[in-house]
């Protein structure tokens, strides 16, 4: 078990596929060469899709969004392992994990772009719409679990955050109450160092995230979170205890912001380029291209091929969220009960003779 | 100088510091970021990173540690990065912050300053548009101000930090930097409870605040054109609210409308309808009306327009009022 190999607080750290890409053969998880080819695409997708979302948002024609730069290896790593029937509470930068999903990429933009029709997950996805407020989805995700055990499900529950998200107190209080009621919950911190301008020396005084863990009564575990194949392989066998009723556990998978909190902030004003171009040294994708290669499953013809494909879906999901329907006044009015208060109605009327007297 | 809103604001706060070492602030990104509306810009180089604290993520805490910096005789003026990020504190305020004084018969105040940008018009993402201001005005033991102008900005923030009573301190992020104001370069202050007349008129009472102030100001000038004479009452504190200005005004025009961003359901309109129904009563011509946010969720900035109050609302409830 990598989970009792591991310990958080010898300071150990899980990497399978080190930074040149050379591989410990004896961690290799078990992955067919097309599931090592569908997460490399999964990765160069959500790289193409987040590189766009960026220049949309530069261009006007995207809200404020917060890029995924950095984070394939944790995102797509993560939730590759998720079988149909569990559940996943992914917070606000998430892009990798939503699309492996299977999330609609248009869907996804028209979010961000400010229509509320995108967070309408396609009914056969048990995901829960993305968290702004930070860590309060942590709580969410141990009542679900807990209500898979008291239903009887095997099923485990996969929650998302960042580093900065250790230290609200959502996160004590969730983790807290995994640990108690032994729920089937997986909790993956994608610490990325930075929280807008704090850095994660200033989140907490503890040497790690994972070791937060053991003060809850569930292991921990930290991971290179860079490494695809780390991820995986942690967060597979911790949905596996989960689903087994052994328990939560946390997961640390150590990687970087490489973009802007949100395209509204600026990082260069709070840290050092050149902390960024170490880290760009550590780019998930290429080393996982290396390790493709010396398996015989990657060549300049297969990476043009993932790339093209990877453009063309974006441009595709562009063109769709764009030419989505702007909301109708009913749109942005019906959901708020399940019967519309007389009131409430009376208040669509109002705004519905506002806007066809502003068209006359 | 020559200020916009959130330069007032930051040299409220930098004269603040200078002239009273008790006071300290902290809050998320408000240090070297300078926070991210850059309201403290510079604070830190200036003061230090034992006065310009950097916290870590959590706006509970922020809010917990800042009533017992200001138990111990500080003065504490914490940012919340948005309201919509408030309600993990929400629990100090309206369990501890507002009451304090009033537990400890007062022994121990909570003289501290929570400082947090809200409201609607920045085609923000989702939490970072709402107004809930009458959530706190709602609270015994809070004073609840809103500028609407750098001038206000810089004399209510001033008045708040040595204020003996709690201020939750909204400041209207729409506004932030769409006016800029000569203002004094010296520190002074805009008295808290006092109401500001705006613009005199004869006909009816405007009662806005916060960034509805500009828009009943566009709504007034477009009813000058139909020889309306509006008068805009601007109440920089919600709560306590300044009764006399207000009910001085309506007594003369006759008639009020009020204007908030909030929905209707509940808003501070509901409030000031009543107070002008318990004390002016025969004194108006036409029923008070209030044009408001509707009852729903703030839609995303697609559709945020749907939401949004704008002079055009404003004139059609001046129009409503004065066909009475």
């Amino acid at each position: 078990m990598l989970i009792e190999k591991f310990d958080p607080l010898k300071g150990e750290m899980l990497q399978i596929l080190d930074e040149e890409g050379r591989i410990k053969t004896d961690l290799e998880p078990r992955l067919t060469a097309e599931d090592l080819r569908k997460i490399y695409s999964l990765m160069v997708m959500t790289r193409a899709a987040d590189l766009k979302a960026f220049k949309l948002q530069r261009q006007g024609r995207m809200g404020t969004y917060a890029p995924s730069l950095g984070h394939e290896a944790c995102q797509v790593g993560t939730a590759y392992p998720l079988q149909k029937d569990d559940w996943v509470f992914p917070y606000f930068r998430d892009l990798g994990g939503c699309l492996t999903l299977g999330y609609p990429l248009s869907d996804y933009y028209l979010y961000w772009m400010g229509n509320e029709a995108g967070m309408k997950a396609p009914e056969h996805l048990n995901i829960f719409p993305l968290a702004i407020p930070v860590a309060s989805q942590i709580p969410h995700s141990v009542g679900a679990g807990m209500a898979a055990a008291l239903q009887n499900k095997k099923i485990a529950v996969a929650t998302t955050f960042g580093d900065g998200a250790t230290s609200e107190g959502d996160f004590h209080e969730a983790l807290n109450f995994a640990g108690v009621f032994q729920t089937p919950n997986v909790f993956v911190c994608y610490n990325n160092q930075w929280a807008i301008s704090t850095p994660r020396s200033h989140q907490t005084a503890a040497k790690t995230i994972a070791q937060k863990a053991v003060a809850y009564g569930f292991p921990g575990i930290a991971v290179d979170g860079n490494d695809v194949l780390a991820v995986y392989a942690a967060v597979k066998e911790a949905l596996d205890r989960a689903r087994n009723g052994k328990g939560p556990t946390l997961i640390e998978a150590v990687t970087y912001r490489m973009g802007h909190h949100t395209t509204s902030d600026d990082a260069s004003k709070y840290r050092l380029d050149v902390e960024v171009k170490e880290w760009e040294k550590k780019d998930p994708l290429l080393r996982f291209r290396i390790y493709l290669k010396s398996k015989r499953l990657w060549d300049e013809s297969y990476e043009k091929a993932v790339q093209d494909k990877a453009a063309e879906d974006v441009e595709t999901a562009v063109a769709k969220a764009e030419s989505a329907p702007l909301p109708s006044p009913e749109d942005v009015f019906i959901s708020t009960y399940k019967q519309m208060p007389p009131k409430l109605t009376e208040q669509l009327k109002d705004l519905t003779d506002l806007l066809k007297e502003g068209q006359k | 100088m020559i200020a916009t809103m959130v330069q007032a604001l930051n040299q409220a706060l930098a004269q603040e510091m200078e002239r009273d070492p008790r006071v300290v602030i902290l809050g998320e990104d408000i240090g070297v970021d300078g926070g991210v509306f850059r309201v403290t810009e510079g604070l830190i180089q200036k003061f230090g990173d034992r006065r310009v604290l950097d916290t870590p993520l959590a706006e509970s805490g922020i809010i917990g540690a800042a009533v017992g910096m200001a138990a111990f005789g500080l003065r504490p003026v914490a940012e919340i990065q948005f309201l919509g990020f408030i309600y993990p504190g929400f629990n100090h305020i309206i369990s501890h912050v507002a009451r304090l004084r009033n537990r400890t018969r007062g022994r121990f105040t909570a003289s501290l300053v929570i400082r947090t940008p809200y409201g609607a018009g920045l085609r923000a993402l989702e939490h970072h548009s709402e107004s809930t201001e009458a959530l706190f005005c709602q609270i015994p033991g809070l004073t609840v101000v809103v500028p609407s102008t750098p001038y206000d900005a810089k004399g209510l923030l001033i008045s708040a930090i040595r204020s003996e009573d709690p201020v939750i301190f909204l400041e209207p992020s729409r506004i932030y930097r769409a006016e800029k104001q000569d203002i004094p370069d010296e520190p002074y202050e805009v008295p808290l409870r006092q109401a500001r007349i705006v613009k005199e008129g004869k006909d009816l009472t405007i009662l806005a605040w916060g960034a509805m102030v500009p828009v009943a100001q566009k709504a007034s000038d477009l009813a000058a054109k139909t020889g309306v004479s509006p008068e805009i009452l601007d109440l920089r504190t919600l709560s306590p609210l300044d009764e006399e200005a207000i009910l001085v005004s309506v007594k003369k025009t006759g008639r009020a409308l009020v204007v908030h961003e909030a929905p209707k359901t509940c808003g501070l309109g509901a409030e000031l309808a009543a107070l002008i129904n318990e004390h002016a009563l025969l004194n108006l011509e036409a029923p008070i009306t209030r044009i408001t946010g509707p009852d729903i969720t703030i839609p995303l900035p697609k559709t945020e327009d749907y939401y949004y109050v704008n002079p055009e609302r404003v004139l059609q409830g001046i129009i409503k009022i004065m066909e009475f």
